[in-house]
């Protein structure tokens, strides 16, 4: 559990980071979002100690972070920022292997740890293992630099902007691997993004910040019905926060029993799909894959605040 | 692959006459007047180069360790105050004539190598403290930020990650100053150093400009393999680096 305490940054006596408060239970999710300026970023380096915090306390499972040296409590936590940030000069291997060797971890156990983060991202591990960074793409890039970030096994991982720089269709595919590797590892991740589709696609909870405030701190479902201030709900977009809300559950949660004609859905597609699919092919039911329907009705229930 | 060539020709070209230069008596018999000696016979030519190449190497490593520490220096937290002070410094020591420098060490020194040591050494610092400082201030901003964040400490980030990605221009730094160095080396046989500045002066004295010609080209052609020496070290460097 990370627990931030009144935790306020200073910049020539202006708050950038205003008496920010939040818990973060273990394997969970959390997504820092808001406008550039809000201190989302300053709020997440003050985690690993590259800022240091001008008042407040971190605490993680109950031990305050400000006790260790920093450059020790820094390889206990895992990074990835935007852009990777990948060693130039090391190879893959070598750049995935930088916590492990300055934890001084025994030198065939870091082979064996770099192959499984590989194969875990998906890359070869023997036609990668010793290739140069510049010789990556960007979404090959990208997966390298979250591999580094939890080599040393992390319990807490920090994200900056990870996706910031892939295009979108890469995005799209990297922010599902992030999200199915974070749920089978248990780790628990606080990610910063100025985009709060990204936010509602991967958190569980959402932590708004504005100003250098924490405006709202609460699930995505919460954020999108029940947005605390006019800010946040500018930042949500009311246009399509119907659409996005549908997007958060998936279909077999919602399954009633039932029949109905046609191909059945996938039981782990979300509503939002299912309402796709009804549009598409002019049917008010449809039929779940594994039993149960899921219909129109219930779909328009479900897509209004509750 | 033609530079390499060419490279190669001069190389051997200059061993040729460095052991045997007598054999090359013909070639420079036409710049001499009066039936004077064609080559240089008071000290060998090759002793003179290797006592020549001996002062610039200890001159530039000096300027090197030197300029690289200021860089070093002036690059941390506590000495970022100091950088102007430090540029002032270098290119104080750049400007002044080496001359001068010489004529300002022999009452201190005395005749011999140490005043020419001296003055190769304030004249080279320059180059590679400016090209140390732009290789170690140059690097990627996302680079330094992903060092601090896995936990490298100051000393760790400065070994394992400023210093190799600093490498070639540092190297180019050197190469600069290795050339400069080589030429200005031959000043120091006015104080008594045993550089082939001796052969030169040799020359003007008595009006043969055989001498001269062949002291220069031997320190011209020894620049030539020098600087293509640690060009081709450069290429290397950045290729690790990830540079190209």
């Amino acid at each position: 559990m990370i627990e931030i305490r009144n935790l306020t940054r200073l910049y020539n006596g202006i708050a950038v980071v205003d008496d920010v408060s939040l818990t973060v239970k273990t394997g969970e999710l959390v997504v820092l979002v808001g406008t550039s300026g809000s201190g989302k970023t300053t709020l997440l380096r003050m985690i690993n100690r590259l800022i240091e915090p001008s008042s407040g306390q971190v605490l993680i499972e109950g031990a305050d972070t400000a006790t260790l040296p920093a450059h020790l409590l820094r390889r206990r936590i895992g990074y990835a920022i935007q852009g990777h940030g990948l060693f130039p000069h090391w190879t893959v291997a070598q750049n995935i292997a930088t916590v492990p060797r300055l934890l001084g971890w025994p030198r065939p156990q870091i082979d064996a740890r770099v192959d499984e983060l590989l194969a875990l991202f998906q890359l070869d591990p023997a036609q990668f293992r010793n290739r140069m960074p510049h010789r990556l793409s960007g979404g090959q890039a990208q997966r390298v630099g979250v591999a580094r970030a939890l080599a040393a096994k992390p319990d807490l991982l920090l994200m900056d902007e990870p996706f910031g720089a892939l295009d979108p269709l890469i995005r799209a595919k990297a922010q599902a691997d992030l999200r199915d590797i974070q749920r089978r590892l248990g780790t628990t991740l606080i990610l910063v993004t100025h985009d709060m589709t990204e936010a509602v696609d991967l958190g569980d909870r959402i932590a708004v910040m504005d100003g250098g405030q924490l405006v709202q701190y609460a699930p995505p479902a919460r954020i999108l019905t029940d947005p605390a201030t006019p800010f946040v709900r500018d930042l949500i977009g009311t246009g399509d926060r119907a659409l996005r809300l549908l997007s958060l559950t998936p279909v077999s949660d919602v399954a009633a029993p039932g029949r109905a004609e046609g191909p059945p859905i996938p039981a782990e597609a979300s509503l939002r799909d299912a309402l796709a699919e009804c549009l598409w092919s002019g049917r008010d039911a449809l039929p779940v894959a594994g039993g149960g329907v899921i219909t129109l009705d219930t779909l328009r229930a479900l897509a209004r605040p509750r | 692959m033609t530079g390499r060539w060419m490279m190669a020709i001069a190389g051997m070209v200059l061993a040729a006459f460095l052991v045997a230069p007598d054999r090359f008596a013909p070639l420079f018999q036409p710049l001499t007047r009066n039936g004077a000696p064609a080559i240089y016979q008071q000290t060998s030519i090759l002793s003179l180069t290797l006592s020549h190449l001996g002062i610039v190497t200890v001159a530039v490593l000096a300027s090197t360790v030197a300029g690289l520490v200021l860089a070093i220096l002036v690059t941390r937290r506590s000495g970022r105050e100091f950088l102007p002070l430090a540029r002032t410094v270098t290119a104080v020591g750049q400007t002044l004539p080496p001359v001068a420098v010489l004529a300002l060490a022999v009452p201190v020194m005395g005749f011999g190598t140490g005043p020419t040591l001296v003055a190769l050494f304030l004249y080279g610092m320059l180059p590679v403290f400016e090209n140390a400082l732009a290789g170690l201030t140059g690097q990627s901003p996302q680079v330094a930020e992903a060092a601090r964040g896995m936990g490298l400490t100051p000393v760790q980030r400065l070994w394992q990650i400023d210093l190799p990605l600093a490498l070639p221009l540092l190297l180019a730094g050197m190469r600069l100053t290795a050339v400069i160095s080589l030429g200005t080396a031959t000043i120091g046989s006015t104080v008594a150093a045993r550089t082939l500045g001796e052969v030169i002066i040799a020359g003007l004295l008595s009006a043969n400009t055989a001498f001269v010609v062949q002291g220069g080209l031997v320190v011209g052609i020894l620049a030539v393999l020098i600087h293509h020496g640690f060009q081709a070290l450069e290429r290397r460097a950045r290729l690790r680096t990830g540079l190209d």
